[in-house]
């Protein structure tokens, strides 16, 4: 029973916050549902919502044309390439700001962020054509190396903002204790760090799962990952909607269970430092 | 093994000279402590000397060899810190096992050194413990262990027991004072507290804006301040002083007596004054007078004392509890 304004009140915002939930979920909704439709259902109007004949032929069509698990292991190596290389650049990197700040290290943290805010078709021609004369358009190696400096700086401000929690004597206390540098990040650092690491990891995988201008721009064939897949069904032969969802739900399903299953430690990570 | 110098060592941090040149001699097996009020730079000091910070100008000889320019996990000390600095995600034995491990000892001996150590400590019951699992006494007591395991040439402790109860710390600061008996290892204590410094030290160095002010055994500073700041630091309650008149009787500047030293009288007396408040200990009864000049005096007198807000009394001292002083506050000999 609801017995006085706090209930009322609660009900209210669990309301709310579903609503703004669905409304968020609903574009991937639709390009799920979509997906299981005949490209007529897709363009129907009024648009069909539950009330369509389900179909997987969408699913078969998008195989036969095009090879998922390739564009699929080619997104897994990119991103997870980029990932890890950007950790091994970044942990030091952040560690240097946040343990022996020099005069200019703020000053280097908001450049880096400013790189952000360029427009990435501002670079496009000179990274085209270092690409094609060092022979990376098109190649795997090529897309790990752009993506892991185009997340770069994301992943050293996060990282920064996680060590600055932690307390600098433990530290000097693993310094006096005979550790190296390296042991110091290694058995020290790095594992109180863990959280902060995870979920930097979990959002630059995303951010490079999804990244969409540079993996159009620099793949042909070979190296295409999911979002040039994707691409290829917004063809010149015209637009065929429920196919674009089928290949569009493929792609994204990968990343979307992901995400589902370590939210925790995304929120987590992303609002940690917020309270002491 | 365990003999520290200092010659001409400052440190400045930009332009602001924290610690203005100084040398100093710490002795194989002293227990050596640094005293002085906050920011004075004591803390400072010991993180030169540990390798933390490093010097602006001047050499840090450990056992007559210059190590000026090596790290301070090549320097064979350890360090407690002030807040534990114990690695949260290791159980109590990898804390301990922490620098025997970066060593490279083989895990037997790692074994056999931390149960040693555990033993030593009264750590055996919460060994697989976490850092977060223990109270403060135990955090305290496990940095030990991780400090003794190294077998160091010194220790240095940075304000040890400041995050600790009143009670608590009195215990602890007998366990560090015993271990110092026992191992016979130099060690190097950072205090604010003139309490922990007369108590545990060999040697007191007195420090002010970075400069040391005097060293000496307790009872020598005790006994024969330097200066006014020396007077007033050592010993509790602090130095009663007088300017003026009845100063220049004893041909100084400034006299000063401490409380324990003041004789009271309800008939006659060279000092006449008030009670402010009167507070009974049980066993000592503090009286702060406010002299007929305004002057505030603390007197350290007996538990049955029977004294109340109000009363009159005069107070007097006996010459040689009188400690006199120039006009730059340095003592008259």
């Amino acid at each position: 029973m609801l017995s006085n304004k706090t209930d009322y009140r609660k009900l209210l915002m669990t309301l709310l916050a579903w609503s703004v939930g669905l409304l968020i979920f609903f574009p991937i909704l639709w390009t799920i549902l979509t997906s299981f439709k005949t490209e007529a259902d897709a363009i129907a109007s009024p648009p069909l919502f539950l009330s369509f004949d389900w179909t997987l032929e969408n699913y078969t069509e998008v195989q036969e044309r095009s090879n998922y698990f390739r564009h699929f292991w080619n997104s897994v190596v990119i991103s997870l390439g980029s990932t890890v290389l950007g950790l091994l650049i970044a942990i030091p990197a952040a560690w240097a700001m946040a343990f022996v700040p020099a005069k200019n290290t703020k000053n280097i943290l908001m450049w880096m962020l400013s790189t952000k805010m360029l427009p990435p078709v501002g670079v496009l021609i000179p990274i085209f054509l270092i690409f094609r004369d060092t022979g990376l358009l098109d190649t795997l190696t090529g897309l790990v190396i752009v993506l892991t400096l185009i997340n770069l700086p994301i992943i050293v401000w996060m990282l920064y903002t996680y060590f600055k929690e932690i307390p600098g004597e433990i530290l000097e206390a693993a310094r006096m204790d005979g550790a190296t540098l390296w042991s110091e990040i290694i058995h020290v650092l790095t594992p109180m760090a863990l959280p902060g690491i995870a979920s930097t990891m979990l959002l630059n995988i995303i951010l490079a799962w999804n990244e969409a201008f540079w993996t159009l721009s620099l793949t042909a064939a070979k190296a295409a990952p999911l979002t040039a897949f994707i691409a290829s069904y917004s063809s010149p032969e015209g637009l065929f909607y429920a196919k674009l969802s089928a290949a569009s739900t493929m792609a994204i399903a990968p990343i979307l269970i992901m995400g589902w299953f370590s939210q925790k430690q995304l929120v987590r990570g992303l609002t940690f430092g917020a309270v002491k | 093994m365990g003999s520290i110098k200092l010659e001409n060592v400052s440190k400045s941090f930009g332009t602001v000279e924290v610690i203005p040149p100084l040398n100093l001699d710490i002795n194989e097996g002293e227990f050596v402590v640094f005293v002085g009020p906050s920011g004075c730079g004591k803390s400072t000091l010991l993180r030169l000397i540990a390798g933390l910070e490093d010097v602006t100008s001047g050499t840090i000889s450990i056992d007559g060899q210059d190590a000026t320019e090596i790290r301070p996990a090549r320097r064979g000390l350890a360090m407690v810190f002030q807040s534990y600095a114990l690695y949260p995600h290791m159980s109590v034995r990898k804390n301990i096992a922490f620098p025997l491990k970066m060593a490279k000892l083989d895990q037997a001996e790692i074994d056999r050194k931390v149960n040693k150590a555990a033993e030593v400590l009264n750590l055996a019951s919460y060994i697989d413990r976490r850092p977060g699992q223990l109270s403060g006494g135990q955090r305290q007591r496990v940095a030990i262990g991780r400090a003794i395991v190294r077998e160091p040439k010194a220790f240095l402790f940075d304000e040890p027991l400041s995050n600790l109860d009143a009670a608590l710390r009195v215990n602890m600061r007998l366990e560090i004072s015993e271990l110092h008996q026992n191992l016979k290892t130099t060690m190097v204590y950072v205090t604010h507290d003139q309490v922990e410094a007369m108590t545990m030290a060999d040697k007191i160095v007195v420090l002010r804006a970075g400069v040391i002010e005097q060293v000496g055994s307790p009872l020598e500073l005790y006994r024969q301040p330097a200066n006014k700041f020396v007077a007033s630091f050592i010993g509790s309650p602090k130095m009663n002083f007088i300017d003026g008149e009845a100063a220049s009787k004893y041909q100084a500047h400034t006299i000063g007596v401490r409380p324990e030293h003041l004789r009271f009288s309800r008939e006659s007396g060279p000092w006449k004054g008030v009670v402010g408040v009167a507070e009974h200990l049980g066993s000592d009864t503090f009286l702060y007078v406010t002299l007929e000049g305004g002057e505030q005096f603390t007197v350290r007198t007996v538990g049955n004392a029977e004294f109340h807000h109000g009363d009159v009394v005069y107070l007097s001292a006996e010459p040689e509890n009188i400690y006199r002083f120039d006009e730059n506050g340095l003592a008259i000999k």
